[in-house]
C-alpha cells in the first residue's frame, strides 16, 4: 500500500516588491505610509505596493518513496517551493500536508557556530535540524566516522579547511534520516568528492522507501536520479511527467533562456569609444538564445556591438572562464588570417562577431564568457572578464551512463578502441 | 520500509489574524532551547582576555562609581543600607534585564541563516539568548553573598521570595525581548533605539537610588516599569529593606511584566511569519 507523502494543494506564495524596495522598511516609512495611506485610498488610488507571485496554483501528490525532479530555470519558484515545504515560509494562499520530517542537503552546516568544536557543533547541528540528543549520541560515531575529521573533532571547526568543514556539515546533514528529503542545487558547491557523496546518500535515500525531491539546473543529474519531474515556469506548474519527457520539453521550448546580455550606456566605460559593445549571446543549435545548452550540441556566442567611428586593426574576442576563474581558451574573430586581412579596417557601423564552439568539447558545468574588444598594441577599447554565464548540460554526453560527475572543464567524445590481447 | 512510528503529518497554510506562540511545537523542540542556550554560553566570552569574569566586572565596576558619584558625593539616601550593596542588589536584576533586551534584539537577524533556511520555532532564540543571560547572573550573585557576609546581612524571612523576583525579571525581559527581536527584523532602527532604550530604562529604575525617593502618589505609576518590581523585590528579598512586602507596586509590576509578554507572543507570532521573507 503506498501512502502520500505529500500533498500540494494550490500553492501560493506572494511577494511584495516595488514602491518601498529597500529591503529593510524603517520606522520612518511606516510611520508616512501610515499617513499617506487613508490619503491614497480617498484617492481611490490602487494598493501602493506592487506584488508578484513567486509562485501560483501549485498543487501535486507524492507518493512515499518516489523521486520527484523539479526543474525550471532560476526564479521560476522552485526554492520557493522547497521554502514553503521546509516550513521556511508560509504560503500566501492553498494549502500542503507533509508526513513527516523534512531533511535538506540545502541545510548544511547551518547553525554551525565557528567558535566550538566539531564535536559540539554535530550536537548542535543535530538539535537544529531536529535530532533527539539521544540519536545524536547514537549516530556520532557514525557521523565523525563519515566526515573523516575524527583527529580534530576537538578542534574548533573555524581552524577547519573549507573541505573538512563540509564534510563534517553534511555528515551531520546525512545522518538525518528524514523521511522526506529535500535536495537543491547541491551539486553548485563542494568539489567532485563531495557531489558524488551527495547524489549516493540521495540514492541511498531513495532505495530506503523515504520521499526525496530533487531540485537541479543538472538535467543528466535529474535525468539519472528520478522517475518523474514537475516543470515550474514563472510560479507556475507547466507539465508533470516522465522525466526524460519534462527534460526534453524544458531544453527544447528554452525554459532555461536568459543566455543573454545587453549592456546600456551606463555599463559602458567613457574610454571604450568608438566601440560599444551592444547585446551578448549564447545560443543553441537552432540559434534559439538559451542559457543551458546541450554538451553534445554546438554552442553559438555572439557579441552585437556599434563602431562610431572606423577602427584599425580592431579584434573582438572572446574568454571562455571557468566559475574558478581559470581561463579556457582566448578567441579573436580576426584569429584566421583570411579575417585578419578582410577586416584590417572596419568602417563605422553595426557589426556582430560570431563563433561556434563545437558540440562534445565542454563538460557539464556553468561557464563564464569574456569580451575583449582591442587593437594590439594600440588600445584595449573593451574588456569584461564576466559578460556572461551559461549552463552546460551533459545528457547524452560520453559517459552519463555513470551516476558521477566527471572532473574536468572538458568532456570531449574521444576514440576509443579496445583490443583484447591474447597470450 | 523503515520501522518507524506513523510520521505526524504538518499541515501548512497561511496564517491569518493573531494568534500565540504555538507551546507544542516549542516543546517538541525543547532540546534546542538547550542547545542554543548553551551555545551562546560556550561563545559568549570566547576570545576575550577575562572570559567570564566579564560577567563580575560589569555590576562590580558600575557598583564602584555609582557608590563614589552618587552613595558618597551625591550622599544619595539609600534605605539606611550600606550604599555599595544598596546599589549592588539592584543591579545584579538589572544587568540580567539589560544583557537580554541587547542581546535578543539582535538574536533573530544575527541568526538570519538559520532563519532562511530551516525551520524551528523562532522564538528559541530571544528564549535562549535571554536564558544564556542566567548563567552570568548567577555569578555576579556569588560575589553578591560574599558582600552580604561582608557587611553582615543575614538572609531574611523573605529570601523563599527571591526566584519569583528572578522570574519576573526573566518574564520582563522575555516580554520586551519578543517585541524588540521581531521589530528589527522589519525595522533595524531597533538596533539603534535599544542602547538608547536600555539606557534610559535604567534611569526610571530604582538602581542609582531607592523606590521610596519617589512621591507617594506616584508609586504605582512608577510600578509600571516592571523592573522597579523586580528590583524593589530583589532589595526587599536580600536586604530587609522594608518592613512589609512591596505589595500594590508588586501586583502592578507583575501585571504588566506580564502583558508585556502576552502581547509579545502574539506579535512574536504574527511576525513570524514573515521573518524568512524579510531578514
Amino acid at each position: 500500500m503506498s501512502s502520500l507523502s505529500i500533498r500540494v494543494e494550490n500553492i501560493g506564495k506572494r511577494y511584495r516588491i516595488g514602491a518601498p524596495v529597500s529591503k529593510y522598511r524603517t520606522l520612518r516609512d511606516t510611520i508616512a505610509d501610515t499617513v499617506m495611506n487613508p490619503i491614497k485610498r480617498l484617492r481611490g488610488g490602487p494598493d501602493m505596493y506592487d506584488h508578484i507571485w513567486a509562485l501560483r496554483g501549485i498543487s501535486f501528490e507524492i507518493d512515499q518513496g518516489k523521486v520527484l525532479g523539479i526543474i525550471g530555470r532560476n526564479g521560476a519558484g522552485k526554492s520557493t517551493l522547497l521554502k514553503i515545504l521546509a516550513r521556511v515560509t508560509d504560503p500566501t494562499e492553498g494549502f500542503a500536508e507533509i508526513r513527516g520530517r523534512v531533511g535538506s542537503l540545502l541545510e548544511v552546516g547551518t547553525g554551525f557556530h565557528p567558535e566550538l568544536t566539531g564535536r559540539e557543533n554535530i550536537f548542535l547541528n543535530g538539535a537544529i535540524l531536529g535530532m533527539k540528543r539521544t540519536e545524536i549520541d547514537r549516530k556520532f560515531d557514525e557521523i565523525v566516522a563519515f566526515s573523516e575529521v575524527d583527529k580534530f573533532i576537538d578542534t574548533p571547526v573555524k581552524r577547519y579547511s573549507s573541505g573538512m568543514y563540509l564534510r563534517l556539515a553534511f555528515a551531520v546533514a546525512a545522518h538525518l534520516e528524514p523521511e522526506i528529503l529535500v535536495v537543491d542545487e547541491v551539486l553548485a558547491v563542494g568539489d567532485a568528492e563531495f557531489q558524488r557523496k551527495c547524489l549516493g546518500k540521495m540514492s541511498d535515500v531513495a532505495r530506503e522507501g523515504r520521499t526525496v525531491l530533487f531540485v537541479s539546473h543538472n538535467m543528466s543529474a535529474v535525468l539519472r536520479l528520478t522517475e518523474e519531474a514537475l516543470v515550474i515556469e514563472k510560479g507556475q506548474m507547466i507539465m508533470r511527467a516522465p522525466t526524460p519527457q519534462a527534460v526534453d520539453y524544458y531544453l527544447s521550448r528554452g525554459l532555461s533562456q536568459e543566455g543573454q546580455r545587453s549592456w546600456t550606456d551606463d555599463d559602458i566605460p567613457l574610454d571604450a569609444a568608438p566601440f560599444y559593445p551592444l547585446e551578448i549571446r549564447v545560443l543553441n543549435n537552432m540559434g534559439r538564445i538559451m542559457d543551458t545548452v546541450r554538451s553534445v550540441e554546438p554552442v553559438m556566442l555572439e557579441l552585437e556591438y556599434r563602431l562610431e567611428q572606423p577602427v584599425t586593426g580592431l579584434r573582438v574576442g572572446f574568454y571562455l572562464i571557468s566559475t574558478r576563474g581559470e581561463f579556457i581558451f582566448t578567441s579573436f574573430d580576426t584569429d584566421e588570417p583570411g579575417l585578419y586581412d578582410r577586416y584590417a579596417s572596419r568602417p563605422a557601423g553595426r557589426y556582430i562577431s560570431r563563433c561556434i564552439i563545437p558540440a562534445d568539447v565542454l563538460n557539464e558545468g556553468r561557464f563564464v564568457v569574456g569580451v575583449n574588444a582591442s587593437s594590439f598594441r594600440v588600445k584595449r577599447y573593451f574588456h569584461d572578464e564576466q559578460a556572461l554565464t551559461f549552463n552546460v548540460d551533459a545528457a547524452g554526453a560520453p559517459g552519463t551512463q555513470w551516476l558521477e560527475p566527471r572532473q574536468g572543464l572538458m568532456r570531449p567524445r574521444l576514440q576509443w578502441d579496445i583490443k583484447v590481447v591474447q597470450e | 520500509m523503515i520501522s518507524k512510528p506513523e510520521p505526524d503529518t504538518i499541515l501548512l497554510k497561511p496564517q491569518t489574524g493573531w494568534s500565540p506562540i504555538n507551546l507544542g511545537d516549542l516543546w517538541r523542540y525543547r532540546e534546542l532551547i538547550y542547545f542554543m542556550t548553551w551555545r551562546d554560553l560556550k561563545v559568549r566570552y570566547k576570545q576575550t582576555l577575562l572570559g567570564a569574569s566579564w560577567a563580575i566586572l560589569r555590576p562590580f565596576l558600575t557598583m564602584v562609581v555609582f557608590s563614589i558619584f552618587f552613595g558618597r558625593l551625591a550622599k544619595m539616601p539609600s534605605d539606611n543600607i550600606p550604599y555599595p550593596i544598596f546599589t549592588f542588589t539592584a543591579l545584579l536584576p538589572w544587568e540580567l534585564f539589560a544583557t537580554a533586551l541587547n542581546v535578543a534584539s539582535r538574536s533573530l537577524v544575527q541568526n538570519s541563516n538559520m532563519i532562511t533556511k530551516i525551520y524551528f520555532p523562532r522564538v528559541i532564540l530571544p528564549l535562549s539568548s535571554i536564558l544564556a543571560g542566567l548563567a552570568d547572573f548567577a555569578v555576579a550573585f556569588l560575589v553578591l553573598l560574599g558582600m552580604m557576609v561582608y557587611y553582615g546581612f543575614m538572609p531574611t524571612g523573605a529570601l523563599w521570595s527571591l526566584p519569583l523576583f528572578i522570574l519576573l525579571a526573566m518574564i520582563s525581559s522575555l516580554g520586551v525581548g519578543l517585541w524588540l527581536s521581531a521589530m528589527n527584523v522589519q525595522y533595524r532602527d531597533i538596533g539603534y533605539v535599544t542602547p538608547f532604550l536600555v539606557q534610559f530604562w535604567m534611569y526610571i529604575t530604582p538602581i542609582a537610588y531607592p523606590a521610596s525617593l519617589v512621591p507617594e502618589k506616584w508609586q504605582l505609576l512608577y510600578a509600571l516599569n516592571p523592573m522597579t518590581g523586580v528590583v524593589e523585590g530583589f532589595r526587599w528579598a536580600l536586604l530587609g529593606s522594608a518592613k512589609s512586602a512591596p505589595g500594590p507596586m508588586m501586583i502592578v509590576s507583575t501585571t504588566i511584566a506580564i502583558v508585556l509578554m502576552v502581547s509579545g507572543m502574539f506579535y512574536f507570532r504574527r511576525m513570524e511569519r514573515q521573518f524568512a521573507d524579510m531578514v
